[in-house]
């Protein structure tokens, strides 16, 4: 964890009540799945936010207008500095991905899967991702994904845009190994069961999309959870959880939990 | 130079500023971020007989100038604590830490205490008798007279620490509950513990803490907290440890003015974590400021013969 004091570089409305905010200082050692811990004037607790994407010097996150905190967010202008403590949280382990990791983003949890199919692709591998939103005013970063070269699906609850239904519906669509459209290759002898769209996924959203992603999955996977927090680096035991393997902090033992270990 | 160094029942400090219990955890979190031995101690994680999980989430509200929480004494039991957090602890912080105790019942007090006695590392037992998340205990030794009375009898049995009782705020009478701390043998008063608050969601009118109610503390509670260290001062003669909002060298100032000889600081380490370590650093300065050269002239000094 680090201290930084930004500098806003950019902060506009990408969709509706939805603002991408781009901030230039110092970053250190970031991790996707990471958050930030944004300290506002006037408001006692900081707001954590998910790294959408990082570089040297910047940072960009995407933040949903939702109360008082991300309200005062969005006025803030160029050029307004912003205290941050960067760094926070476990992070998306890479390292288990396989060749065809799955990206599944709901809403205010689609900025993470940013940052985190970049560092996929500069492994050498090769993702999906579905986007799920309410409606198509929502919609953000769709070209930005396709911009990487990846094969993206929309999905929006009310089939205003792209595929009608819920992110589990577009999981449903996708090419299984060994399909034309799929870039992985079924092995020899291969039975039905290895007929798997994707090697592993990765998820952040709301809780019940979580859930339906669980269930849903044929593989393991990574969730990445929120819950209110005091501090954000693990000292007051405001946000425990109850695993599989025992009582996480989601700002520190998290966010980002395995599927295995999750308890509903 | 000024001196800042102050005495709680022969311990003595270095500077005035312990991170109040809760707020730093078992000082592990903190320690990666800086060098923990310039605090004047600090006061760990409330621990309890058995490991406890503390309340479902969500545990955090925020509110004007402060926070609610109702953490519920998570915590990994005196057995672990003892085990494996006072030995890892050792490696960081060459000082003598104040250990928070709580429980739920006098036995489960005692036998903590009796416990923890016979560690090297702690040099003064916080009890907490003010934990208003709890419902079983916690609360309800704190706002009788009798009953802290009585936990503070059962504790000073079993240890030769000093005892700092910890008070809290939700009560009418403060000062008759300090007193009866004093008379039944406690070497200190610590105080206050938070004051029991709650806000509701809008959208989903309900309750935003699962536990409904949960303990305010920040800068919103200082000026409770600071009358209530006042009236204290004035019912009993044994050092008080005072805290409620503490974000500055000059809130320490005022602490210790109203009549406390050290100064816990909770919540303002959770918003910045180097908060203890700036009050630290700040405090020479603001001593100087206001032509203070020892620290502990000062205590009560805002009480006029
Ligand atoms: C690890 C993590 C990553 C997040 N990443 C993003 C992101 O990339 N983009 C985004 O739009 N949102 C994200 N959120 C949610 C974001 O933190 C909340 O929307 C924000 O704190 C709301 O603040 P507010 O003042 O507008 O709302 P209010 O409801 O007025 O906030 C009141 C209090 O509740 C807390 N709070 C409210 N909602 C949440 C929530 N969902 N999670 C945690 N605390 C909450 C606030 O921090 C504040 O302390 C993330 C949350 C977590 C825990
Ligand atoms: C998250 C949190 C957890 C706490 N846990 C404990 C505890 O375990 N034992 C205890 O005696 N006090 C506990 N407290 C109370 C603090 O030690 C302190 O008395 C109170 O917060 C007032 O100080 P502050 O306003 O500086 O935070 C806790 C406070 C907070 C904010
Ligand atoms: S928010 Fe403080 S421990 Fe996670």
């Amino acid at each position: 964890m680090v201290d930084t004091v930004f500098e806003i570089a950019a902060n506009r409305e990408i969709a509706k009540n939805t603002y991408e905010m781009v901030l230039s200082g110092e970053t250190g050692d970031i991790r996707p799945g990471q958050f930030v811990n944004l300290k506002l004037e006037g408001f006692y607790l900081r707001r954590p936010i998910s790294v959408c994407d990082y570089g040297e010097d910047s940072l960009t996150l995407i933040y949903k207008v939702v109360g008082r905190g991300t309200r005062y967010m969005s006025g803030l202008c160029k050029g307004a500095k912003i205290d941050a403590l960067i760094g926070l949280g476990n992070g998306y382990d890479t390292s288990v991905s396989g060749g065809r990791p799955l990206l599944i983003g709901g809403g205010a949890g689609v900025p993470p899967m940013y940052a985190l199919a970049k560092k996929l692709i500069s492994e050498g591998k090769n993702p999906a991702v579905i986007l799920g939103f309410n409606t198509k005013d929502e919609v953000f970063y769709e070209e930005e994904f396709r911009a990487l070269g990846l094969d993206t699906y929309v999905t929006t609850t009310d089939g205003s845009y792209g595929i009608r239904g819920f992110v589990t519906d577009a999981m449903d669509m996708l090419p299984l190994r060994g399909d034309p459209t799929s870039p992985l290759p079924l092995p020899a002898g291969a039975g039905r069961a290895e007929r798997k769209s994707y090697s592993y996924f990765y998820t952040c959203g709301p809780e019940p999309m979580l859930r339906a992603v669980y269930d849903k999955s044929v593989t393991s996977g990574q969730f990445s959870f929120e819950e209110r927090m005091g501090c954000g680096f693990g000292a007051c035991m405001g946000c425990t959880c109850r695993t599989k393997y025992g009582h996480k902090r989601i700002c520190k033992d998290g966010p980002v939990l395995v599927k295995e270990e999750i308890v509903w | 130079m000024v001196n800042t160094k102050v005495a709680l029942s022969g311990l003595v400090l270095d500077n005035p500023v312990i991170p109040a219990s809760g707020t730093f955890g078992y000082g592990h979190e903190f320690a990666e971020l800086y060098d923990i031995n310039i605090l004047g101690s600090f006061s760990f994680k409330g621990t309890t007989r058995e490991p406890r999980f503390g309340n479902e989430p969500p545990r955090i509200a925020e509110t004007a100038s402060g926070m609610l929480n109702a953490v519920g004494l998570q915590n990994p039991g005196i057995d672990r604590v003892i085990g494996e957090e006072l030995p890892k602890l050792r490696k960081v912080f060459h000082k003598p830490v104040v250990a928070n105790i709580s429980g739920f019942s006098v036995d489960e007090y005692a036998q903590c205490c009796e416990r923890i006695d016979k560690e090297e590392q702690v040099g003064l037992i916080e009890v907490n008798i003010s934990c208003p998340n709890v419902h079983r205990g916690g609360m309800s030794f704190g706002t009788s007279p009798e009953s802290a009375a009585q936990v503070t009898k059962a504790v000073k049995a079993v240890t030769k620490k000093p005892v700092y009782m910890k008070l809290s705020p939700n009560v009418t009478d403060i000062a008759a509950i300090a007193k009866a701390c004093e008379e039944a043998g406690a070497d200190g008063i610590s105080l206050i513990n938070t004051l029991m608050g709650m806000r509701i969601d809008l959208k989903k009118r309900a309750p935003v803490i699962k536990n409904v109610t949960g303990g305010l503390s920040g800068p919103a509670v200082f000026p409770v907290a600071l009358r209530m260290v006042w009236q204290v001062y004035e019912a009993v003669k044994i050092p008080i440890i005072g805290m409620g909002g503490v974000t500055t060298a000059e809130d320490v100032i005022e602490m210790m003015l109203a009549g406390a000889t050290a100064v816990e600081v909770g919540a303002a380490n959770l918003v910045d974590p180097f908060a203890s370590k700036k009050i630290v650093e700040e405090l020479p300065y603001v001593m100087e400021r206001l032509h203070i050269e020892n620290l502990t002239d000062i205590i009560g000094g805002a009480h006029n013969g």
